[in-house]
Protein backbone atom coordinates (compact mmCIF):
# COMPACT_ATOMS: atom_id res chain seq x y z
CA UNK A 1 0.00 0.00 0.00
CA UNK A 2 1.20 3.34 -0.90
CA UNK A 3 2.74 5.48 2.38
CA UNK A 4 4.70 8.78 2.36
CA UNK A 5 6.69 9.08 5.57
CA UNK A 6 10.01 10.83 5.95
CA UNK A 7 12.39 7.96 7.43
CA UNK A 8 14.00 9.81 9.91
CA UNK A 9 10.24 11.03 11.52
CA UNK A 10 10.62 9.90 14.88
CA UNK A 11 14.53 11.89 14.48
CA UNK A 12 13.16 14.88 13.50
CA UNK A 13 9.96 14.91 15.51
CA UNK A 14 12.29 14.65 18.47
CA UNK A 15 14.25 17.50 16.80
CA UNK A 16 11.46 19.91 17.02
CA UNK A 17 10.70 18.84 20.48
CA UNK A 18 14.60 19.77 21.36
CA UNK A 19 14.26 23.18 18.95
CA UNK A 20 10.72 23.99 20.75
CA UNK A 21 12.97 23.81 24.22
CA UNK A 22 15.47 25.88 23.09
CA UNK A 23 13.09 28.62 22.03
CA UNK A 24 11.15 28.56 25.06
CA UNK A 25 14.53 29.37 26.45
CA UNK A 26 15.52 32.03 23.55
CA UNK A 27 18.53 29.85 23.19
CA UNK A 28 20.59 29.87 20.30
CA UNK A 29 21.61 26.24 19.43
CA UNK A 30 24.13 25.51 16.92
CA UNK A 31 25.22 21.75 15.41
CA UNK A 32 29.18 21.96 15.32
CA UNK A 33 30.26 19.11 12.92
CA UNK A 34 34.01 18.35 11.14
CA UNK A 35 36.50 16.03 11.11
CA UNK A 36 37.99 14.52 13.65
CA UNK A 37 40.60 16.71 15.07
CA UNK A 38 39.73 19.62 13.15
CA UNK A 39 39.86 21.84 16.39
CA UNK A 40 35.72 22.09 17.24
CA UNK A 41 36.31 21.63 21.07
CA UNK A 42 40.05 24.34 20.32
CA UNK A 43 37.58 26.63 18.97
CA UNK A 44 34.65 26.59 21.82
CA UNK A 45 37.17 27.46 24.12
CA UNK A 46 38.94 30.21 22.57
CA UNK A 47 34.94 31.12 21.69
CA UNK A 48 34.21 30.89 25.43
CA UNK A 49 37.56 32.50 26.58
CA UNK A 50 36.37 35.65 24.27
CA UNK A 51 32.69 35.83 25.12
CA UNK A 52 33.25 35.79 28.86
CA UNK A 53 31.02 38.13 30.71
CA UNK A 54 29.34 38.85 27.31
CA UNK A 55 26.93 36.42 26.46
CA UNK A 56 26.44 32.64 28.53
CA UNK A 57 26.90 29.38 27.08
CA UNK A 58 26.45 25.67 27.43
CA UNK A 59 27.93 22.78 25.65
CA UNK A 60 26.90 19.37 24.73
CA UNK A 61 29.55 17.10 23.67
CA UNK A 62 29.65 14.24 21.50
CA UNK A 63 32.00 11.41 21.46
CA UNK A 64 32.58 7.59 21.31
CA UNK A 65 34.58 7.30 24.53
CA UNK A 66 35.58 9.87 27.14
CA UNK A 67 34.90 13.27 28.91
CA UNK A 68 38.04 14.44 28.40
CA UNK A 69 36.06 16.93 26.08
CA UNK A 70 33.79 18.10 28.72
CA UNK A 71 36.42 18.22 30.94
CA UNK A 72 38.04 21.13 29.12
CA UNK A 73 35.26 23.13 28.56
CA UNK A 74 34.25 22.66 32.21
CA UNK A 75 37.63 23.59 33.07
CA UNK A 76 36.79 26.92 31.32
CA UNK A 77 33.84 27.92 33.97
CA UNK A 78 30.89 26.78 31.27
CA UNK A 79 28.42 23.55 32.13
CA UNK A 80 28.80 20.77 29.85
CA UNK A 81 27.18 17.35 29.24
CA UNK A 82 29.01 14.90 27.59
CA UNK A 83 27.14 12.14 25.18
CA UNK A 84 29.71 9.16 25.17
CA UNK A 85 27.51 7.22 21.77
CA UNK A 86 29.99 4.10 22.29
CA UNK A 87 30.00 2.53 19.05
CA UNK A 88 27.93 5.46 17.24
CA UNK A 89 29.34 7.64 14.70
CA UNK A 90 26.58 10.31 15.28
CA UNK A 91 24.54 11.81 18.01
CA UNK A 92 20.75 11.93 16.82
CA UNK A 93 17.96 13.68 18.17
CA UNK A 94 16.65 11.38 21.05
CA UNK A 95 20.49 11.55 22.52
CA UNK A 96 20.13 15.15 22.49
CA UNK A 97 17.23 15.24 24.30
CA UNK A 98 18.17 12.87 26.83
CA UNK A 99 21.48 15.42 27.80
CA UNK A 100 19.00 18.15 27.87
CA UNK A 101 17.62 16.71 31.17
CA UNK A 102 21.14 17.42 32.71
CA UNK A 103 21.90 20.81 31.32
CA UNK A 104 20.09 23.44 32.91
CA UNK A 105 19.45 26.03 29.99
CA UNK A 106 18.46 28.89 32.35
CA UNK A 107 20.10 32.52 31.32
CA UNK A 108 21.83 30.28 28.60
CA UNK A 109 22.37 32.30 25.03
CA UNK A 110 23.87 29.61 23.31
CA UNK A 111 24.55 26.20 22.95
CA UNK A 112 26.93 24.44 21.27
CA UNK A 113 26.34 20.98 20.69
CA UNK A 114 29.53 19.21 19.67
CA UNK A 115 29.14 16.54 17.15
CA UNK A 116 31.18 13.33 16.49
CA UNK A 117 34.12 14.04 14.83
CA UNK A 118 32.58 12.63 11.18
CA UNK A 119 31.78 14.01 7.68
CA UNK A 120 29.68 11.96 6.83
CA UNK A 121 26.70 10.52 9.57
CA UNK A 122 25.97 13.93 11.25
CA UNK A 123 24.72 15.21 8.32
CA UNK A 124 21.51 13.32 8.07
CA UNK A 125 20.56 13.68 11.85
CA UNK A 126 18.72 16.79 12.47
CA UNK A 127 19.31 17.42 16.46
CA UNK A 128 17.20 20.60 16.76
CA UNK A 129 19.88 23.22 15.90
CA UNK A 130 18.71 26.41 14.43
CA UNK A 131 22.41 26.83 12.75
CA UNK A 132 24.63 23.77 11.25
CA UNK A 133 28.71 24.84 11.81
CA UNK A 134 31.31 23.24 9.49
CA UNK A 135 34.97 23.24 10.46
CA UNK A 136 37.71 22.46 7.84
CA UNK A 137 41.04 22.37 9.22
CA UNK A 138 43.62 23.89 7.01
CA UNK A 139 45.79 20.47 7.25
CA UNK A 140 42.61 18.93 5.76
CA UNK A 141 41.91 18.92 1.83
CA UNK A 142 40.68 22.14 0.43
CA UNK A 143 38.17 19.91 -1.57
CA UNK A 144 36.71 18.30 1.26
CA UNK A 145 33.24 20.45 0.77
CA UNK A 146 33.48 18.68 -2.80
CA UNK A 147 34.01 15.29 -1.21
CA UNK A 148 31.75 15.49 1.66
CA UNK A 149 29.00 17.10 -0.02
CA UNK A 150 25.77 16.70 1.97
CA UNK A 151 27.17 18.26 5.15
CA UNK A 152 29.15 21.12 3.66
CA UNK A 153 25.75 21.90 1.54
CA UNK A 154 23.80 22.19 4.77
CA UNK A 155 26.62 24.34 6.54
CA UNK A 156 25.46 27.56 7.50
CA UNK A 157 28.95 28.74 8.44
CA UNK A 158 32.38 27.20 7.28
CA UNK A 159 35.30 27.78 9.50
CA UNK A 160 38.30 27.31 8.17
CA UNK A 161 40.85 26.35 11.17
CA UNK A 162 43.85 26.32 12.25
CA UNK A 163 44.72 29.21 9.83
CA UNK A 164 47.81 30.01 11.72
CA UNK A 165 49.42 26.69 9.94
CA UNK A 166 48.76 27.88 6.12
CA UNK A 167 52.13 29.25 5.62
CA UNK A 168 53.39 25.77 7.12
CA UNK A 169 50.97 23.41 4.93
CA UNK A 170 51.47 25.21 1.60
CA UNK A 171 48.94 23.77 -0.42
CA UNK A 172 45.33 24.60 1.03
CA UNK A 173 44.22 27.10 -1.01
CA UNK A 174 41.25 28.97 0.90
CA UNK A 175 39.85 30.28 -2.32
CA UNK A 176 39.62 26.46 -3.85
CA UNK A 177 37.67 25.70 -0.55
CA UNK A 178 34.84 28.46 -0.96
CA UNK A 179 34.70 27.40 -4.47
CA UNK A 180 33.74 23.83 -4.09
CA UNK A 181 31.36 25.54 -1.40
CA UNK A 182 29.64 27.66 -3.77
CA UNK A 183 29.47 24.35 -6.28
CA UNK A 184 27.11 23.06 -3.69
CA UNK A 185 25.10 25.89 -3.83
CA UNK A 186 25.82 27.10 -0.80
CA UNK A 187 25.70 30.83 0.10
CA UNK A 188 27.41 30.30 3.43
CA UNK A 189 29.69 32.46 4.87
CA UNK A 190 34.04 31.37 5.04
CA UNK A 191 35.68 32.21 8.14
CA UNK A 192 39.48 32.06 8.58
CA UNK A 193 40.44 31.73 11.87
CA UNK A 194 42.92 30.28 14.00
CA UNK A 195 41.93 29.24 17.32
CA UNK A 196 45.21 29.10 18.88
CA UNK A 197 46.71 32.77 17.79
CA UNK A 198 43.33 34.75 18.03
CA UNK A 199 43.75 35.08 14.06
CA UNK A 200 40.36 35.83 12.38
CA UNK A 201 38.12 35.05 15.80
CA UNK A 202 36.27 38.40 14.98
CA UNK A 203 34.30 37.76 12.42
CA UNK A 204 33.50 34.26 14.02
CA UNK A 205 32.22 35.76 17.14
CA UNK A 206 30.03 38.60 15.27
CA UNK A 207 28.59 35.52 13.51
CA UNK A 208 27.66 34.39 16.41
CA UNK A 209 26.02 37.45 17.71
CA UNK A 210 23.98 38.78 14.69
CA UNK A 211 22.59 35.19 14.83
CA UNK A 212 21.62 35.54 18.28
CA UNK A 213 20.04 38.67 17.46
CA UNK A 214 18.36 37.36 14.43
CA UNK A 215 17.19 34.66 16.74
CA UNK A 216 15.72 36.47 19.68
CA UNK A 217 14.09 38.84 16.61
CA UNK A 218 12.30 35.85 15.46
CA UNK A 219 11.33 34.58 18.75
CA UNK A 220 10.10 37.73 19.99
CA UNK A 221 7.94 38.37 16.69
CA UNK A 222 6.45 35.05 17.05
CA UNK A 223 5.78 35.30 20.32
CA UNK A 224 3.77 38.09 20.12
CA UNK A 225 1.97 36.55 17.64
CA UNK A 226 0.91 33.05 18.99
CA UNK A 227 0.15 34.25 22.32
CA UNK A 228 -3.36 34.72 21.90
CA UNK A 229 -3.97 30.78 20.37
CA UNK A 230 -1.85 29.03 22.35
CA UNK A 231 -2.89 31.14 26.11
CA UNK A 232 -4.82 27.80 26.89
CA UNK A 233 -2.03 25.37 26.67
CA UNK A 234 0.23 24.94 29.83
CA UNK A 235 4.05 26.76 29.37
CA UNK A 236 6.50 24.57 27.51
CA UNK B 1 28.43 3.64 8.71
CA UNK B 2 24.96 5.24 10.01
CA UNK B 3 22.99 2.93 7.43
CA UNK B 4 21.90 0.59 10.52
CA UNK B 5 20.67 2.90 12.70
CA UNK B 6 18.80 4.39 9.35
CA UNK B 7 17.06 0.83 9.26
CA UNK B 8 16.15 1.02 12.74
CA UNK B 9 14.65 4.28 11.87
CA UNK B 10 12.77 2.40 8.76
CA UNK B 11 11.52 -0.42 10.97
CA UNK B 12 9.66 2.03 13.45
CA UNK B 13 7.92 3.76 10.94
CA UNK B 14 7.05 0.58 9.07
CA UNK B 15 5.81 -1.10 12.54
CA UNK B 16 3.64 1.83 13.23
CA UNK B 17 1.91 1.17 10.23
CA UNK B 18 1.33 -2.58 10.08
CA UNK B 19 0.06 -2.00 13.68
CA UNK B 20 -2.30 0.15 12.83
CA UNK B 21 -3.39 -2.12 9.93
CA UNK B 22 -3.13 -5.19 12.58
CA UNK B 23 -0.81 -7.07 10.00
CA UNK B 24 0.76 -10.08 11.22
CA UNK B 25 4.02 -9.07 9.13
CA UNK B 26 5.32 -7.08 6.62
CA UNK B 27 6.40 -8.76 3.12
CA UNK B 28 8.24 -5.85 1.47
CA UNK B 29 9.02 -2.06 1.98
CA UNK B 30 9.47 0.67 -0.67
CA UNK B 31 11.66 3.68 -0.46
CA UNK B 32 12.89 6.49 -2.54
CA UNK B 33 16.76 7.47 -2.00
CA UNK B 34 18.33 10.71 -3.26
CA UNK B 35 21.52 11.20 -4.31
CA UNK B 36 21.37 13.77 -1.27
CA UNK B 37 19.36 11.80 1.75
CA UNK B 38 23.17 10.50 2.82
CA UNK B 39 21.88 7.25 2.91
CA UNK B 40 24.07 4.78 0.34
CA UNK B 41 21.42 2.12 -0.84
CA UNK B 42 24.03 -0.76 -1.35
CA UNK B 43 24.96 0.01 2.15
CA UNK B 44 21.20 -0.04 3.44
CA UNK B 45 19.93 -2.91 1.42
CA UNK B 46 23.25 -5.12 3.02
CA UNK B 47 22.11 -3.64 6.55
CA UNK B 48 18.36 -3.96 6.26
CA UNK B 49 18.30 -8.33 6.89
CA UNK B 50 20.29 -7.80 9.96
CA UNK B 51 18.24 -5.19 11.35
CA UNK B 52 15.22 -6.79 10.47
CA UNK B 53 15.80 -10.14 11.99
CA UNK B 54 13.80 -10.58 14.94
CA UNK B 55 11.43 -7.82 14.22
CA UNK B 56 7.84 -7.91 12.61
CA UNK B 57 9.62 -6.67 9.64
CA UNK B 58 11.56 -9.96 9.12
CA UNK B 59 11.93 -11.92 5.79
CA UNK B 60 10.70 -8.60 4.24
CA UNK B 61 11.97 -7.59 0.56
CA UNK B 62 13.01 -4.02 0.97
CA UNK B 63 13.64 -1.91 -2.60
CA UNK B 64 14.83 1.39 -3.26
CA UNK B 65 13.72 3.15 -6.21
CA UNK B 66 16.57 6.23 -6.67
CA UNK B 67 15.52 9.76 -6.87
CA UNK B 68 16.69 11.84 -9.62
CA UNK B 69 19.47 14.92 -8.69
CA UNK B 70 17.68 18.55 -10.06
CA UNK B 71 18.56 21.68 -9.34
CA UNK B 72 16.31 25.09 -10.71
CA UNK B 73 18.31 27.79 -11.15
CA UNK B 74 17.41 31.28 -9.11
CA UNK B 75 19.15 33.35 -12.26
CA UNK B 76 18.26 32.28 -15.26
CA UNK B 77 15.34 29.95 -14.28
CA UNK B 78 16.52 26.59 -16.22
CA UNK B 79 16.06 23.46 -14.24
CA UNK B 80 18.86 20.85 -15.21
CA UNK B 81 20.35 17.58 -14.00
CA UNK B 82 23.13 18.21 -11.05
CA UNK B 83 25.44 15.54 -9.29
CA UNK B 84 25.87 16.03 -5.45
CA UNK B 85 28.81 17.76 -5.80
CA UNK B 86 27.93 20.31 -8.75
CA UNK B 87 24.34 21.92 -7.86
CA UNK B 88 25.38 24.42 -10.08
CA UNK B 89 23.28 25.56 -13.11
CA UNK B 90 23.94 23.76 -16.28
CA UNK B 91 22.28 26.16 -18.68
CA UNK B 92 24.18 29.35 -17.46
CA UNK B 93 26.57 28.42 -15.02
CA UNK B 94 25.52 29.94 -11.54
CA UNK B 95 25.89 28.50 -8.35
CA UNK B 96 21.98 30.15 -7.26
CA UNK B 97 19.98 26.99 -7.23
CA UNK B 98 17.43 25.21 -5.59
CA UNK B 99 17.01 21.35 -5.12
CA UNK B 100 14.07 20.13 -7.20
CA UNK B 101 14.74 16.97 -6.36
CA UNK B 102 17.11 14.60 -4.82
CA UNK B 103 17.11 14.64 -0.68
CA UNK B 104 14.64 12.01 -0.30
CA UNK B 105 14.90 9.62 1.91
CA UNK B 106 11.09 8.80 2.19
CA UNK B 107 9.08 5.64 2.68
CA UNK B 108 6.49 4.95 -0.58
CA UNK B 109 4.94 1.79 -0.11
CA UNK B 110 4.73 -1.13 2.54
CA UNK B 111 3.13 -4.45 1.43
CA UNK B 112 1.67 -5.82 4.99
CA UNK B 113 0.64 -9.41 5.36
CA UNK B 114 -2.87 -9.47 6.91
CA UNK B 115 -4.32 -12.87 7.03
CA UNK B 116 -2.55 -15.71 8.80
CA UNK B 117 -1.42 -17.02 5.43
CA UNK B 118 -0.63 -16.45 2.63
CA UNK B 119 0.83 -13.60 2.17
CA UNK B 120 -1.32 -10.90 1.10
CA UNK B 121 -1.22 -7.43 -0.28
CA UNK B 122 -3.06 -4.29 1.36
CA UNK B 123 -6.06 -3.73 -0.47
CA UNK B 124 -7.12 -0.44 -2.38
CA UNK B 125 -9.70 0.01 0.62
CA UNK B 126 -7.13 -0.03 2.71
CA UNK B 127 -4.18 2.01 1.10
CA UNK B 128 -7.17 4.38 0.76
CA UNK B 129 -7.82 4.85 4.24
CA UNK B 130 -4.36 4.56 5.33
CA UNK B 131 -2.47 7.70 3.41
CA UNK B 132 -0.60 8.56 6.25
Amino acid sequence: MPVLKKLLERNDSVAAHNRAHFDAHAVLALDLMSAPGAGKTALLEATIDALRGELRMAVIEGDLETENDARRIRAKGVPAVQITTGGACHLDAHMVHEALHGLSLEGVDILFIENVGNLVCPASFDLGQHRDVALLSVTEGDDKPAKYPILFRAADVVVLSKADLLPYVGDFEPARAERCLRELANAAPLVTLSARSGAGMRAWLDWLRSELSARRMRAASTRLTIQPLSAAQPPV
Amino acid sequence: MHELALCQALIAEVEVVARRHRAHGVSAVRLVLGPLSGAEPALLQSAFPLAVAGTGLEGAILSIDPAPLRVACDSCGAESEATPNRLVCTACGDWHTRILSGDELTITGVELILEQSPATQGSMEDSAASHV
